[in-house]
Formats: structure tokens, sequence, C-alpha cells
């Protein structure tokens, strides 16, 4: 690869004083890390489901946790996030959306779930009726 | 009012002058925001999904409909893009245009690879009967991974859009500072599809 004669130093990743960095675009040995890390954490999920070696309930719950470790290695090492990023504010909007985003969908599925099972008997009976 | 409100209005509490701000200095953040506001939308689509995802209308369900290899391929070939949007971004740090220029080009061709194999995916199920009006699953299938493939397909208008204008006027600090938008915005995408992997194609089989 022709990437890997980066020799940028941590000197220009200087912070001003307004809390702005100047670039922080990680470097090769970064986004190589962030890479591999996800290509193991996509390749085990898809392995464990296409092969079935585990039973589905064991399956789900190990498939949801890759994918959120995942998506915390995108967020550190392919957005570069971080705690001081443009002041804090990109943390606080993060933080705040990922509050909005848990209560929207957990609020749906839990409320929806409820609305489903409640109205089974209904359809179980006309399932009856009509059999 | 009066006559001295031309020397110092009592009234009037601002600084004289408007503390200055380089131009362009807010942009990451109004990006991240945007990227935030199109985060909810996805939490919604991903919810809608959640809620209808089971409802098959006596149809055919993930089992019957996903090709498990093909969606697989898909994800490697937007990890693929990532890595090289993250190549191109070190290349443009260093300032070297070309090489810039080569990475980007590399990471449209990963996207486009993605977009047709995505959009032969939808005409298999569309041949096969499993169309958005079949089911509620499908319903929301479609919309959950068809706008995830919107936002790449306007995704790949502005790599163009930005390598044209890379090349005309270099790699001047507005174009770095849109090169950094599209950036954030690809990766982006890359997170959201973790999300439909997951929970539509692999929890969709597992079900």
């Amino acid at each position: 690869m022709s990437a890997d004669n980066n020799d940028h130093s941590p000197e220009s990743h200087d912070v001003d004083h307004l809390g702005h960095e100047a670039h922080n675009h990680g470097s090769f040995r970064s986004y190589m890390i962030g890479f591999v890390l996800s290509v193991i954490l996509t390749a085990i999920p898809f392995a464990l489901v296409m092969t079935g070696a585990l039973p589905p309930q064991a399956t789900a719950l190990i498939v949801m946790a890759f994918a959120v470790v995942q998506i915390v290695v995108h967020m550190i090492y392919f957005l570069h996030m971080n705690s001081k990023s443009e002041g804090g504010w990109t943390m606080l909007a993060l933080i705040f959306t990922i509050i909005v985003v848990v209560i929207a969908l957990s609020g749906s599925l839990w409320v929806m779930y409820h609305l489903n099972t409640n109205m089974m008997p209904a359809t179980h009976e006309m399932s009856q009726m009509s059999s | 009012m009066s006559a001295t409100a031309t020397e110092i209005d009592p009234n009037v509490f601002h600084l004289e002058e408007e503390p200055h701000h380089e131009e362009g200095s807010s942009t990451m953040l109004g990006f991240w925001l945007y990227l935030m506001s199109d985060c909810l939308i996805f939490a919604m689509l991903f919810a809608v999904f959640g809620v209808l995802g089971g409802n098959y209308a006596a149809g055919p369900g993930p089992k019957e409909l996903f090709d498990l290899e093909l969606v697989a391929v898909n994800t490697a070939m937007l990890l693929f893009s990532s890595i090289t949007y993250g190549f191109a971004m070190l290349a443009m740090d260093r300032n070297n245009q070309r090489q810039t220029l080569i990475w980007l080009a590399i990471t449209g061709l990963f996207g486009l690879a993605f977009l047709g194999i995505e959009l032969y995916e939808f005409a298999h199920l569309i041949h096969e009967g499993a169309t958005p009006q079949r089911s509620a699953f499908l319903s929301a299938f479609f919309t959950l991974v068809g706008t995830h493939g919107l936002h790449v397909t306007f995704g790949i208008i502005w790599l163009v859009t930005l390598m044209v204008q890379v090349s005309w006027k270099g790699l001047i600090p507005a174009n770095k500072r849109r090169l950094m938008c599209l950036s954030m915005f690809w990766h982006f995408l890359d997170v959201i599809w973790i999300g439909v992997f997951t929970f539509v194609y692999l929890l969709g089989m597992v079900r």
C-alpha cells in the first residue's frame, strides 16, 4: 500500500485555544487497527449465523454484542470521536442522540410487543373460527 | 430613542464587534449535528423494522429471501471503502493531491460495487414476488435498506463532485473541509450498515 509512509508528527495536531483541533484524522496505524478489528467483529457474527454452531438465543445475543462493539470501534478509529473534539460538543450531541435513540427504539418495541400479544387472542379466535 | 444612542447605548449589552471566527470553523460541528439527526431518521426506520419485521402476511420470511453470502460480500465492500477513504484522508494530510484522488476513486468504486450488489439483491427479491407491497416485513425492509442505499448513492455523487473540485482547485482549505465532512458521512453510513446487517440480515436468519 502506498499510504504507509505517513510521517505526520503529533505536533501537527495542536489544539488551539478555542478547543478546535487542527486536524485529527488519525494515523495509518489507527485506521488499520480499526479495519482489522472491524473485519474480525464482522466475520465472527456472520460465521456464527451461517454455520449455526450455537443455539439461536445465544447466537442472537452474541451477534448484537458484536454489533455494539463494532459501532464503538468505528466511532473511535474511523470517526475519531473523543471527548475533546469541538470543545466536547460532538460528544454531547452523540450522547443526546444515543439517549433519544434508546428511548425511541426500546419504547417502540416494548409498546408494540405488548400491543401485539394483547391483540393475539382476537386473531387466534378468528383463525379458529375460520378453520 | 436619544441622541446618545450613537455613543454608548445603555440598553445594548452585546460586544461592539462580534468575535472573529475563522471561515468554516463551525462546519465540522454543524455537520456532526446533521449526522446525529440523520441517525434519528435511521433509528425510526429501525424501530419500524423491529415492530413490523415479523409480520410476513403469510409471505416469504428472511430465511427464504436473504442470501447471507451476498450480504457478507456487500459488507466487505463497504468496509473496504471505509478504509480506502481513510487512506484518502491520510494522503490529504500529506497534501498529496494525486494520491488523494486515487484513493477517493477506489472508495467510489467500492461504493458502486456495494450499490450494484444491493440493487441486484432488490431486483432478485422483486423478481421472486417479494415486493415492498407483499408484507409489512418487506415494506419495512425495503424502506430501511433502501434509505441506506439512497444515502450511499448521494455519498457517491458527493464524492465525484469533490474529486472534480479537488482536481480543479487542489487541496485548498475549503476542499479539505468538504473532504472531512464527506469522511464523516461515509464512515457514518458504515456504522448504520453495521446495524442493518446485524438486525435485518443476521437476526432475521436466527429469528
